[in-house]
């Protein structure tokens, strides 16, 4: 199976004044192979959100290798990383992060909008996912007229615009109920079985991360257990 | 493909906040709009009086006796331009000190090949005509033959003086058609050849016989110069030869003003030279009086620069309303740019690079200016043309007033929203993510 993700070493501190150097990932070694899908589990302060922000190049690590896709991200300007972020991952928040006063559809072309695709090529890929994620009635709507189950599927298919190597989810169903928490799930798995997507969710939810192929516990900055729950071909 | 999706975009933005976006506007709309008002204005002026020159004849040179400009500098000087002043305001001039008839043909004799025509009036004065037990408000204005050849007068009946009206002082006279209207029924055939009494100040009654009656210019805005005279001298008004005039007043054959227009491919500016020239001997010996010739196109260029200068100021004044607006904008923007983090965050998420995102709201800062401008702009057109319909001239807006107001208005969009811009673009991510 062919390496998605890549972190060899990963160190992330934070500077907090003279002379504290706060160190959060104490040297992180892990790796996501291509339609894997895996999660990253670990109460709060564990370094999840940290981890989560390097493997979606928001950030950049203190020192350690992170490949991307064949891609060293630490070589890569600040454009660069904007472009990885566009082509190359799909994201997906907690709290949705729709734009507002922006129409359902419109925020699915986004992505594409920033990938200079074409306008029609544009409608037509939108048009698609929204079909994918059970949203074609709602394309129209404003994101403060969809409730939050359909606010995600909307997130998730903006999230996919780009035909994306990962999908990143960061606790997807966090603000969700249990029933559409359970639909968002079932739609994480269709992608990942029926399109071949490689996911990274990251979650606090035993429950969850039992769902998936793997499960990588944190704690305080350090990978401390590994499971796997089911092997691929 | 991002420009007209980031204008979608602005527009959106500012739709969803009419009121803050407007208030914001508003310096942008004062200033583009007293800018626009006073270019129109000042255009239709400056386009006014320029026509008015051309239809008196810029290639004319006023010649008018001045006080000595060495003596103690109390004669009316605008831009170096000494203007002419009416005869009133002159009771302390000596007969020594006007010109005289006899200088005025030498010099036309001197300079034959290069004038066309000398235009020598007087205003003889206000009063009445009357005609059969009916009478009307007049004001007679005495002339030489030249001045027909320089202002042209429509006759409608009747003809214009002969050589010989002009040789003699016969009592003739042209009358308007406003004239004609108070005393003969508006018919002008019935007034040809009447005899009517003019009852002028300072001037015993005397019969005059109507020759012609010529069209009144209705039109205040086609020569400033009868415009002028006729809002000092209302009422009917009436032509008579230079000498009838003289007689009728009793003076002499003496001026403190004329006006002489020139040949077509004279050197106007070089006749003016000489004939102040050609007067500086005859008054080497006057103290208190000098004879200066000055042509129109002088006069223009200096009613020119001072309109500039009118301009000029409205425009500083315009510039500060500008300043303030641009403020206003770049503080709505960083507002913006503050509220709408967690966007900025998402977008960067998504693959905007710093460049979009400086360059949407750049855009929406220009969009917030060019429509304040647009605005500013309807504003100065209708205030430009009703202050210059106030004022009786037609107003006629500057196509490069407005392509330039547009255009400034959307570089204070530009140089206003850079650092707003500037702001959201370098913003980091992961932070502007966990804004709340």
């Amino acid at each position: 199976m062919k390496e998605i993700i890549r972190l060899e070493n990963i160190v992330k501190s934070f500077y907090i004044g003279m002379p504290n150097e706060l160190e959060i990932l104490h040297g992180i070694n892990m790796s996501v192979s291509e339609g894997e899908f895996v999660s990253i589990v670990g109460p709060s302060g564990s370094g999840k959100s940290t981890l989560m922000n390097l493997i979606g190049v928001l950030d950049r690590p203190t020192s350690g290798n992170y490949y991307l896709d064949g891609i060293d991200v630490e070589e890569a300007r600040d454009d660069e990383l904007s472009d990885i972020r566009n082509r190359k991952i799909g994201f997906v928040f907690q709290t949705y992060n729709l734009i507002a006063k922006t129409n359902a559809i419109k925020n699915v072309e986004l992505p594409m909008l920033y990938a200079g695709m074409s306008k029609s090529d544009r409608r037509d890929r939108a048009a698609e996912l929204m079909e994918l994620v059970e949203m074609s009635d709602r394309a129209k709507h404003l994101p403060e007229e969809l409730s939050g189950g359909q606010k995600q599927r909307v997130a998730i298919a903006r999230a996919m615009a780009n035909d994306p190597a990962i999908i990143l989810a960061d606790e997807p169903t966090g603000a969700l109920d249990s029933k559409t928490g359970r639909l968002v799930m079932d739609l994480f798995h269709k992608l990942n079985e029926e399109q071949g997507k490689t996911i990274v969710l990251i979650t606090h939810s035993e429950e969850l991360a039992n769902e998936t192929d793997r499960i990588l516990s944190l704690k305080d900055g350090d990978i401390v257990n590994e499971e796997i729950r089911r092997v691929r071909e | 493909m991002l420009i007209a999706e980031n204008i979608l975009l602005a527009l959106n933005s500012i739709m969803s906040n009419k009121m803050r976006a407007f208030l914001t506007m508003l310096g942008i709309i004062i200033g583009i709009g007293s800018v626009i008002s006073i270019l129109t204005v000042g255009n239709s002026l400056t386009l006014t009086v320029e026509n008015n020159m051309q239809s008196m004849g810029s290639k004319d040179i006023f010649v008018t006796v001045n006080e000595r400009t060495d003596k103690d500098g109390t004669e009316s000087i605008i831009d170096g331009v000494k203007y002419p002043e009416s005869e009133v305001s002159r009771k302390d001039m000596t007969d020594s000190d006007y010109i005289t008839g006899d200088m005025i043909r030498d010099l036309s004799d001197k300079f034959k090949d290069q004038i066309y025509a000398i235009n020598v009036t007087k205003q003889v004065g206000k009063g009445e005509a009357s005609y059969a037990s009916k009478d009307t408000d007049i004001s007679v204005t005495a002339v030489s033959a030249g001045h027909f050849l320089t202002n042209a007068v429509k006759i409608k009946e009747g003809s214009m003086f002969s050589a010989n009206d002009f040789g003699n002082t016969r009592n003739v006279c042209l009358v308007d058609d406003k004239m004609v209207e108070k005393l003969f029924d508006g018919k002008p055939e019935n007034a040809l050849g009447k005899e009517v009494e003019f009852d002028i100040e300072d001037a015993k009654p005397t019969t005059f016989t109507i020759v012609g009656v010529y069209e009144a210019e209705e039109n205040p805005g086609m020569s400033s110069m009868t415009s002028m005279i006729s809002m000092l001298m209302p009422g009917a008004r009436i032509y008579i030869p230079l000498k009838s005039g003289m007689q009728l007043t009793n003076s002499k054959d003496q001026y403190s003003n004329f006006r002489v227009s020139t040949n077509l491919g004279a050197d106007t500016e070089q006749l003016a030279k000489e004939i102040t020239n050609y007067f500086k001997p005859l008054y080497s010996g006057n103290a208190n009086y000098e004879v200066t010739a000055v042509t129109f196109e002088g006069m223009l260029d200096s009613l020119t620069s001072l309109m500039d200068t009118l301009t000029l100021a409205v425009s500083i004044i315009a510039g500060i309303a500008l300043l303030v607006g641009g403020i206003g904008v770049m503080n709505i923007m960083l507002v913006s740019v503050t509220e709408r983090t967690r966007e900025i965050g998402t977008r960067k998420a998504l693959g905007a690079r710093n460049s979009s995102i400086r360059i949407q709201f750049l855009i929406e800062a220009m969009v917030i200016c060019l429509i304040g401008g647009i605005i500013g702009l309807i504003l100065g057109l209708l205030g430009g043309s009703f202050l210059s319909g106030l004022l009786g001239y037609p107003a006629s807006p500057s196509v490069g007033g407005v392509v330039f107001s547009l255009l400034f208005s959307m570089a204070i969009g530009l140089g206003f929203g850079y650092f707003p811009a500037n702001k959201a673009a370098k913003m980091n991510p992961i932070d502007a993510l966990r804004y709340e």
